[in-house]
């Protein structure tokens, strides 16, 4: 794992002239097709927006996009939510945390700490360092306003999570630490809030006996309110677990790390004293 | 020329351009960056045309059903990417390949 992956490799390029030209010939007919399609369109067209905004009086919020969102399509989002899971478990299946990662600003650790000398000299300079410092507080402010302001002006979920991430991987990539004790059971539980309210809510509903996730109108903010705001947490945390590039360590793992560590080491001290008396 | 039908077009021009190196390109990060600029165009394409509501006839703003379409689905790019890289990654690591062979290549031996 290192920079050798984003290496110019000329000799992957091999491509017979003949075949470039054919795919550019095809290319062109598609685009002109594809084009001819999009000019024939009306150039006014209501689309849905008239029926969106005639029933924003029922959705409980006043964005007719965060409605659109949570409310008249929420099942969309819904799965949408169960694709960003889903992303999150096969980057994790692919392995852990890659314990040593080059970066364009050095050799970034992650969490298995590790004492050897080579890696002390990976730790950012002080810009970065205060740089962090003042800007994670300030872009979770910024996440939470998102979040709040969606109810009625561009803003919501997904915006207020994108920017919950960006802090997380700020705080990767300027070498923070995180204990162990946050990378078991409460990450986990983080990741998958915002799908189990979505679940909740939309089983309690259909206990009610309505249908799954229509929300009744009186309480409809207050249930996008409490939906989004789960969703906001497990978007931000899975984008910002996602630039991890694999499975964290839990305390489990690394206890079972050193302790096999120990056992190596343990058997070699028993192993060596025998050679001596081979020798 | 409609501006709406300018950005439209722009987001077909992004569409082909990152569909030719998807094909071109054996790398794969180039692969996953022209997935990535097909995307763009895609995305381009929907809220360009979610414009065409907002016009004297209708007195309403943008279609807002494209809109939530394009932010869920800016997300859920990223992680494909996301998810795109780690396996690039892993072929990397298991081959030594930043490209798919056209022949199976021999795994080297693992370095540990």
């Amino acid at each position: 794992m290192n920079l050798n992956v984003i290496n110019k490799s000329p000799k992957y390029n091999h491509h017979q002239s003949p075949l470039k030209f054919l795919l550019i010939i095809i290319l062109s007919v598609m685009i002109s097709g594809l084009s001819y399609a999009v000019l024939i369109l009306p150039s006014q067209a209501p689309g849905l927006s008239v029926l969106a905004v005639d029933n924003i009086d029922k959705s409980g919020v006043s964005n007719p996009v965060t409605a659109v969102l949570l409310n008249y399509r929420g099942y969309d989002t819904l799965l949408e939510m169960c694709v960003l899971l889903l992303a999150l478990v096969g980057v994790w299946s692919l392995g852990d945390v890659p314990e040593r990662r080059h970066s364009l600003l050095g050799v970034v650790r992650f969490w298995p700490q590790s004492n050897k000398p080579e890696r002390r000299h990976s730790l950012p300079g002080p810009v970065l360092d205060i740089f962090a410092r003042l800007l994670v507080p300030l872009l979770i402010l910024v996440s939470g306003y998102l979040l709040w302001i969606g109810a009625h002006a561009p803003g919501g979920a997904f915006q207020a999570g994108s920017v919950l991430g960006a802090a997380g991987v700020l705080l990767l990539l300027s070498d923070w630490h995180f204990d162990h004790h946050f990378s078991g059971l409460s990450l986990r539980i983080t990741l998958i809030a915002g799908l189990g309210m979505f679940l909740t809510v939309g089983l309690l509903l259909l206990l009610e006996g309505r249908q799954l996730l229509e929300y009744p109108p009186p309480l409809a903010g207050v249930l996008i309110l409490i939906i989004e705001a789960a969703a906001t947490l497990s978007i931000g945390f899975t984008l910002a677990s996602l630039f991890l590039g694999g499975r964290p360590m839990t305390q489990g793992t690394t206890q079972a790390m050193t302790q096999a560590t120990s056992q190596a080491t343990s058997q070699a001290a028993i192993v060596r004293p025998i050679t001596k008396d081979q020798q | 020329m409609n501006p709406v039908f300018l950005y439209t077009l722009t987001g077909l021009g992004l569409f082909t351009l990152g569909l030719y190196a998807l094909i071109i390109q054996s790398h794969l990060l180039r692969k996953i960056l022209a997935i990535n600029v097909m995307g763009s165009g895609v995305f381009l394409v929907l809220v360009a045309l979610a414009d065409r509501a907002q016009s004297a006839l209708y007195q309403v703003g943008p279609d807002p059903i494209p809109h939530a379409m394009v932010i869920t689905g800016i997300v859920v790019a990223v992680s494909a990417s996301a998810l795109g890289l780690s396996l690039m990654l892993r072929v990397q690591a298991e081959t030594g390949q930043t490209a798919f062979a056209d022949e199976p290549v021999e795994k080297p031996s693992k370095t540990l």
